[in-house]
């Protein structure tokens, strides 16, 4: 049972962001995290929203929406559907990937289960391709505790070159300290310089090239890197919606190509 | 889009790799790698606290041996929790409500009110819904808290974990393991959640048979008739009984699709099992009430409402010596007798399509609207008012299984239609389920003659 609206998967996206509802310019939080991080728990607890949660993957299927009111100010929050990576393998991963390519939200939260870091931060890598506006919450931070697992916050933080919170969604700890990031970053107080994996030299100077050729994609503010990396790997699925989107300028990228 | 690939596809060749994957497998080892590095420099584990629980329950709930055993004890026991915890409660409502009952009657029989206003709206619209609130607000109040502590915990993950190998043997997506088990909730739930299955095939199936395990609004008919029939100990062996039934039918039409119209080779997936919980008790009472409870009910209600008027109007609207009821009833009575049921109860599931919820009350209405005006307010007189309209053990187990296998309700099947965007298998939908209710009542009620 979603309450909150949803969106269809088959119809493609109709995002709700910033650049398309000139009525809403409130600005808007992505929740975007591997299946059962608790996502939808923290969801709720920003939102005061329902969405029933369980305690199994693949839960959330659609994009939840919700508002939240911090310092005075509206968010609008997005519960992506959980997903182990942006390679767009599955419905899911599509979904939560062309929304933070097209949806443009103004600062993305990666949830990650704190009790499995490693696996998490494989997503976490991903998502800073595509965005730099990236705060990382280290959820479930009770659990790890009762597990004997502790994290360096301080020391993932800076290995990564994004904030890092650790949270409890259900006991609701760190959450205010979380929104005070997300503020800050929307409004610019807080500027994060994410190290993004580098991969062998042959593939770093393909993507170089690959870059210079790349032609101005206009209003569309996909990062250049993460286009060429996609391109090298002729990802077919993408560049069709890239032409839905960009219509004439794809003459000018095809120019460019040959 | 041949042009804008060549950029990618000119450095690939550069680069001297042709394969699109040789250069994901690259990228994503890279990325892998990295995170290991990341991980190893922040994550400290500390000597291991005590045992490691998750790993001794798994070993038990999700082992070959074990597991199944552990399931049908888990089950059994939230079912016999609830009936034998909603008998009371029961009484109580039935008692209040229908004294309320004869209490309104009075009012408007004194103040000279026409006799069909009064029937209409006390026996047709409040007699129906003292009907749905007594009858199916005390085991729902019950049995969805429980459900609801078994998800939380994280039992049903390694509930499709055990059942992952039975879909694989009928060719279908183990992922339908978790949309059946949401099917449980909901069936329309569980037929959105087919969406988590990639392969459009392993969709189609899952959602074709989903309404084959019981639903929210068919649970409480589940464990009214059960617990009527078979008492507080025979019920959950009852309702444990049908639920077996009702996965093993899934398996057998799932099998038997994957063979004929949706032909195929089954496809991997997989499936993480999550770390048990402690549950939030709290968070699940207000939880299961509001979300699924009241969401239930509230359903009921407004379905019953206007379904209890109707079905006064119906039985009290004479033409030719009987009732339109009367007349209808008659119609599918010889029907209902080779199905083991009789006429009203086959009426009742075909009125009670837009939602399971009122058949059961759709049922007692038309029974005593129709003439005997027995005074219900126990589960025991229930008993014997079905007892009056010459129900057996047998009456009673084709109205459950007629009720586990029959057509999914108007807004399952709606909800079917939006998501194959097709009235071919949403009609293959309705029938199939329709096909094998009435086989399996059929030759149960023959088989039962026999002997």
């Amino acid at each position: 049972m979603v309450r909150a609206s949803s969106l269809d998967l088959q119809t493609g996206m109709e995002e709700p962001g910033p650049s398309d509802s000139g009525l809403s310019p409130d600005p808007v939080i992505a929740l975007v995290g591997n299946p059962n991080t608790g996502k939808t728990t923290l969801f709720n607890a920003l939102t005061g929203l329902n969405q029933h949660t369980g305690n199994w993957p693949g839960k959330t299927v659609s994009l939840a929406q919700g508002s939240l009111r911090y310092r005075g100010k509206r968010f609008g929050v997005v519960d992506l559907p959980g997903t182990y990576s942006l390679l767009a393998n599955s419905p899911e991963e599509e979904v939560a990937r062309d929304y933070l390519c097209f949806g443009s939200p103004n600062a993305t939260v990666v949830v990650t289960d704190a009790t499995c870091l490693e696996r998490n931060l494989n997503l976490v890598l991903q998502v800073m391709e595509i965005t730099p506006k990236v705060i990382v919450a280290v959820n479930l931070i009770d659990e790890a505790q009762r597990k004997g697992i502790s994290i360096e916050t301080g020391r993932l933080a800076e290995e990564l070159g994004l904030p890092v919170v650790p949270i409890s969604a259900r006991l609701r700890r760190g959450l205010p300290l979380l929104l005070d990031r997300v503020d800050d970053l929307i409004s610019g107080r807080l500027t994060t310089s994410p190290r993004c994996v580098r991969y062998d030299p042959q593939i770093e100077e393909a993507i170089r090239r690959i870059q210079e050729e790349l032609p101005d994609l206009g209003e569309i503010s996909l990062n250049p890197r993460w286009l060429a990396l996609r391109l090298l790997e002729g990802e077919v699925a993408l560049l069709e919606k890239l032409r839905a989107r960009l219509g004439n300028n794809l003459v000018t990228l095809c120019s460019k190509a040959n | 889009m041949p042009e804008v690939g060549r950029l990618g596809l000119n450095h690939q060749e550069n680069i001297g790799l042709s394969q699109e994957n040789e250069i994901r497998d690259r990228l994503v080892s890279s990325i892998y790698r990295r995170a290991a590095g990341i991980a190893s420099l922040v994550v400290k584990q500390e000597r291991e606290k005590g045992v490691d629980w998750d790993r001794r329950l798994d070993d038990v709930l999700t082992s070959p041996w074990t597991g199944y055993p552990a399931m049908l004890i888990l089950l059994g026991i939230v079912f016999w929790v609830t009936s034998l915890g909603a008998n009371y409660p029961s009484r109580l409502l039935a008692g209040a409500l229908f004294w309320l009952q004869n209490e309104l009657l009075s009012v408007f029989i004194a103040s000279g009110s026409p006799e069909w206003l009064y029937g209409f709206l006390i026996l047709g619209v409040y007699r129906s819904l003292a009907w749905v609130v007594s009858v199916m607000l005390p085991p729902m109040a019950i049995f969805f808290p429980l459900f609801t502590l078994l998800e939380d915990l994280g039992y049903l993950p390694r509930v499709a974990f055990n059942l992952d190998h039975f879909f694989k043997c009928a060719g279908t997506h183990g992922k339908q393991a978790l949309t059946m088990s949401m099917g449980f909730g909901c069936n329309a739930a569980g037929v959105v959640a087919c969406r988590i299955i990639d392969s459009p095939r392993a969709r189609l199936i899952a959602t074709l048979t989903n309404n084959f395990v019981p639903c929210n609004g068919r649970f409480p008919l589940l464990i009214t008739l059960s617990t009527l029939f078979a008492g507080a100990m025979g019920a959950p062996a009852t309702i444990i009984g049908l639920i077996l039934l009702g996965v093993t039918v899934t398996l057998a039409v799932s099998w038997l699709l994957s063979r004929t119209l949706l032909r195929g080779v089954p496809s991997s997936f997989t499936l993480e099992l999550p770390p048990y919980r402690r549950p939030d008790i709290g968070r699940i009472l207000v939880r299961s009430f509001l979300d699924r409870t009241v969401f239930v009910l509230m359903r009921a209600v407004s379905v019953a409402a206007p379904a209890g008027g109707l079905t006064w109007v119906l039985a009290n609207l004479e033409t030719a010596g009987n009732s339109l009821i009367g007349h209808s009833a008659l119609w599918l009575d010889p029907l209902g007798r080779q199905l083991g049921l009789d006429g009203f109860i086959l009426l009742a599931f075909i009125l009670g399509l837009p939602a399971n919820e009122i058949v059961l009350p759709i049922l007692l209405m038309s029974y005593t609207a129709a003439g005997s005006m027995l005074e219900v307010d126990s589960l025991s007189t229930l008993r014997q008012l079905l007892i009056s309209h010459g129900w057996t053990w047998v009456t009673a187990t084709s109205m459950l299984l007629f009720s586990l296998l029959h057509f999914p309700c108007a807004t399952t099947l709606w909800t079917i239609r939006k998501e194959t965007g097709s009235w071919r298998w949403t009609i293959l939908a309705a029938l199939i389920p329709t096909a094998v209710a009435v086989v399996v009542t059929l030759s149960f009620a023959q088989l039962v003659r026999l002997f």
